[in-house]
């Protein structure tokens, strides 16, 4: 089937979203993995300081910047609906799994500073940086997994769908799993440098260099990874977006040496976003390719809305995103200073109550 | 339990611990907005300081609101991914333009409101907090077409080249008539629960403050009488939006009707029975309170009217839909039980809440106070009733639907998950079921502990360009 010039727009749309999502919650990610290593200061109240202040960072922010993937998962379900029937049935277990580090993740951030006991923080300490973690980790299994392929064939009961076939160990793969560190690296990195950028103080120069270095290690795993994709499904959009990405890398790593921080930021940014270009650069025509000889590839066009749906789809996308973009950018904006210690009040007098 | 069942309680589960915060978040965002107006207006430091306690309570609630909440729009493809490809190209749209104009709204300006009170000119700041109010406005509108899509489908043709539903007319599916009875009600149902919640608290302070002749009396007077209009109003349009529902519900879903009765025969003035004893489920009901006729008032609009009984229903459905795989069914009867207690706990929690706050009004006029202990039980029913009310209003609307996913188009059983076995399933369920029980622990004593101290003073907000560069932050994590 020849995909119409409408399905090709939102498959185009739907890897925005992942680019918003990846790009903007992907420094979140990594503010929350590197809570015990940039957090750590001179003592239990230099470090305590620290880590409010990496958390301070993301604190306006994290939360618009989740709906990326919201809209993600609302816009594949309208505008491709037997991808989302047959990815989220089908990566089942990894799907909660991600669900339970989200959710840990998000109560953390917003109830870490609700009490002032150290086992009290200490326990959603742990919350935040597991579920950070965690999350980064499968986010980059499952979608390495969508774009190498995973055992889909047609379901013989019904007609139209198709299935997974398969469990949480099928995706477990040795590529899948590289993709996996690739993106807890590319995170921790692309977050370093968010701090580097909006902190100050001795946070600002230590989170700067431990980005250089755990870029280092990363340019090397998302290389490695996205040769592996290319050679298996490699169009010309996926090899020139991964040679994009690992440039956009080094240059964002050599930018930090010299330290212009708002450009290191930029190097990483832009690393995510061509990284998720190469991924659907390969994925196309594909939604979900199928890795058995006798299984059938989920095409964009076998999984996609009516064309009714996706024109009014357009039309909303077309008149909401500028205005949502427009009002994210103005957060940003609004909290553009950088923060350090001294900026860092007191627990609040009503927690300290018994 | 196969795989089908575990799959429905753990939607059950999921969606009303879900929804136990949600209409708080829709209502309390409203009154919040309402206080920092009348702040804003009259500079009564009393309203800022409820505007700072009351925001704290709500961003306690509203942690538990969002991250439950991504589960929710998952679990649609994990759990029923054979319904899913049968309605996304109609019932994706929805969600879709959900998060689009709902959730960025919402999470963005809360971001502003919570960090901005230092940061934002004072306008701006106080147009955040209602503009999260619009997000969670247009949030409930757009999943409760979605939801009504399934209660009455509208707006689609079958296309049998493609095996699914296709959409044919999208304003038909926004402003499906079930959905005109239905989102004004659990708005209107939202504002009651948050007017209930605000009164309630306050409550439990102005009973203390009367008992100790505190300074703060006048402060919480003015939030016990805000709360108890806003309950009161918006129940009397929750009575108005709930009867238009009624009308349209035995157009739309007989089955549902008189189900929420226990009727199995049709007949004419039907009567409505406040109590009943025999067996649950009406089989063998001897009704203990019965008013005459309501029943066909409720449904028909008329104490006359004739309202179809559940065993004729069941005839001619199993007449009409029995013959195709997507529709056929044992029975097409709900769990009877189920929705007969069901509709008549949400309507009683419904207004007894009403009667509280008529209670408090009529109590806190002018130098009124209140001092009797009976209050302290008010004080701390006044929240709990309203969320009963509408997890069992939501049971009721759901069990009521069985045993379709969509009425009339596919059963629960056609829409289920086909390559999900009945081991994941148990583990997500078993998993979700722990995590949300320790975080309900968790954030009801965090609520205790935030409404013990009550609204402190607090410092007057200053204009951005006032502040120094290297002052601490106002609000931080």
């Amino acid at each position: 089937m020849e995909l119409t010039a409408l399905q090709i727009v939102w498959f185009i749309l739907i890897a925005v979203l992942w680019i918003g999502y990846l790009t903007l919650e992907g420094f979140d990610f990594g503010v929350g993995m590197l809570l015990p290593i940039l957090g750590k200061g001179r003592d239990a109240r230099d470090t305590e300081k620290r880590k409010r202040v990496m958390l301070n960072t993301i604190g306006p922010v994290w939360d618009g910047n989740e709906v990326w993937v919201l809209t993600a998962g609302g816009a594949t379900f309208a505008a491709f609906p037997q991808w989302y029937a047959t990815l989220f049935s089908g990566f089942y277990l990894a799907l909660a799994l991600i669900l339970v580090a989200l959710i840990l993740r998000g109560m953390g951030l917003d109830y870490r500073h609700k009490v002032d006991s150290d086992t009290w923080r200490q326990r959603w300490d742990w919350a935040i940086t597991g579920g950070s973690g965690l999350a980064a980790l499968l986010w980059g299994v499952g979608l390495t997994n969508i774009v190498y392929g995973t055992p889909i064939r047609m379901n013989p009961a019904v007609k139209g769908d198709y299935l997974f076939d398969g469990n949480l160990f099928t995706l477990l793969g040795i590529v899948p799993l590289i993709g996996g560190l690739t993106f807890v690296g590319l995170f921790l990195t692309h977050g370093a440098f968010f701090i580097a950028l909006k902190t100050d103080g001795e946070i600002r120069s230590d989170a700067r260099s431990f980005g250089v270095k755990s870029g280092l290690v990363t340019a090397v795993l998302a290389v490695v990874l996205l040769l592996a994709i290319n050679l298996k499904h490699g169009s010309l959009v996926s090899w020139v977006a991964t040679v994009v990405a690992a440039v956009a890398l080094l240059g964002g790593i050599l930018m930090a040496t010299k330290g212009r921080e708002g450009w290191a930021f930029i190097g990483t940014f832009a690393c995510i976003a061509f990284a998720v270009v190469a991924y659907f650069g390969a994925l196309y025509p594909n939604a979900m390719p199928t890795s058995l000889a006798d299984g059938a590839s989920l095409s964009l066009a076998a999984a996609s809305s009516t064309p009714k749906t996706l024109t009014i789809m357009t039309w909303a996308a077309v008149v909401f995103t500028p205005v949502v973009l427009a009002y994210q950018a103005w957060t940003y904006w609004v909290f553009r200073k950088r923060l350090a210690v001294h900026h860092i009040p007191d627990p609040e007098p009503v927690a300290v109550v018994k | 339990m196969d795989a089908l069942d575990l799959a429905r309680w753990q939607f059950a589960i999921t969606t009303v611990y879900h929804f136990l915060f949600v209409p708080i978040t829709i209502g309390v965002t409203a009154l919040i907005a309402i206080m920092q107006t009348i702040w804003h207006r009259t500079g009564d430091e009393h309203w800022l300081r409820l505007t700072k306690w009351f925001g704290k309570l709500f961003m306690i609630n509203f942690a538990l609101g969002l991250v439950t909440g991504i589960v929710q729009e998952f679990q649609f493809g994990m759990n029923w991914s054979l319904y899913s490809r049968f309605v996304g190209d109609i019932f994706g749209a929805p969600l879709a333009f959900e998060a689009l104009l709902a959730f960025f709204l919402e999470s963005t300006f809360l971001g502003l409101w919570i960090f901005g009170w230092d940061r934002l000119p004072k306008k701006a700041h106080l147009a955040s907090i209602w503009l999260v109010h619009a997000g969670t406005v247009f949030s409930a509108f757009f999943i409760l077409a979605a939801n009504s899509f399934m209660q009455n489908p509208v707006g689609y043709t079958f296309n049998p080249a493609t095996n699914r539903a296709e959409l044919d007319d999208f304003a038909a599916v926004l402003f499906n008539k079930v959905q005109l009875g239905t989102f004004p009600h659990v708005l209107f149902g939202a504002y009651m629960t948050a007017g209930l919640f605000v009164m309630g608290i306050a409550l439990w302070h102005f009973r203390k403050q009367s008992l100790d002749r505190g300074a703060d009396l006048s402060m919480y007077r003015k939030a016990v009488r805000l709360g108890a209009w806003v309950t009161l109003a918006a129940s009397l349009l929750v009575i108005v939006s709930g009867d238009l529902q009624g009308k349209i519900m035995t157009e739309v879903q007989p089955m549902k009707m008189a189900a929420a009765e226990g009727l199995y025969e049709t007949r004419a003035s039907a009567p409505f029975s406040v109590l009943t004893v025999g067996s649950l489920d009406g089989t063998n009901a001897k009704p203990i309170l019965e008013i005459p006729g309501l029943l066909s008032f409720l449904g028909t609009g008329s104490f006359d009217g004739t309202v179809k009984g559940i065993n004729d229903i069941q005839k001619e459905y199993a007449a009409h839909y029995g013959g195709s795989q997507l529709t056929a069914s044992q029975s097409y009867v709900p769990v009877i039980w189920l929705t007969y207690w069901n509709f008549r706990l949400m309507m009683g929690a419904g207004f007894l809440g009403m009667l509280f706050a008529v209670m408090a009004l009529v109590k806190t006029r002018g130098d009124g106070v209140i001092t009797g202990r009976m209050w302290k039980h008010i004080a701390i029913w006044a929240p709990i009733l309203p969320v009963i009310a509408n997890s069992f209003g939501w049971i009721f609307t759901e069990v009521g639907r069985q045993p379709w996913i969509v009425n009339g188009m596919m059963t629960v059983q056609q829409g289920v998950s086909s390559s999900v076995g009945t081991s994941s399933v148990w583990i997500s369920m078993i998993v979700y079921t722990l995590l949300y029980g320790a975080l309900a622990v968790v954030e009801l004593k965090l609520l205790l502990k935030y409404i013990k101290p009550g609204a402190v003073p607090v410092e007057a907000p200053r204009d951005p360009s006032d502040r120094a560069d290297d002052e601490p932050l106002v609000f931080a994590y």
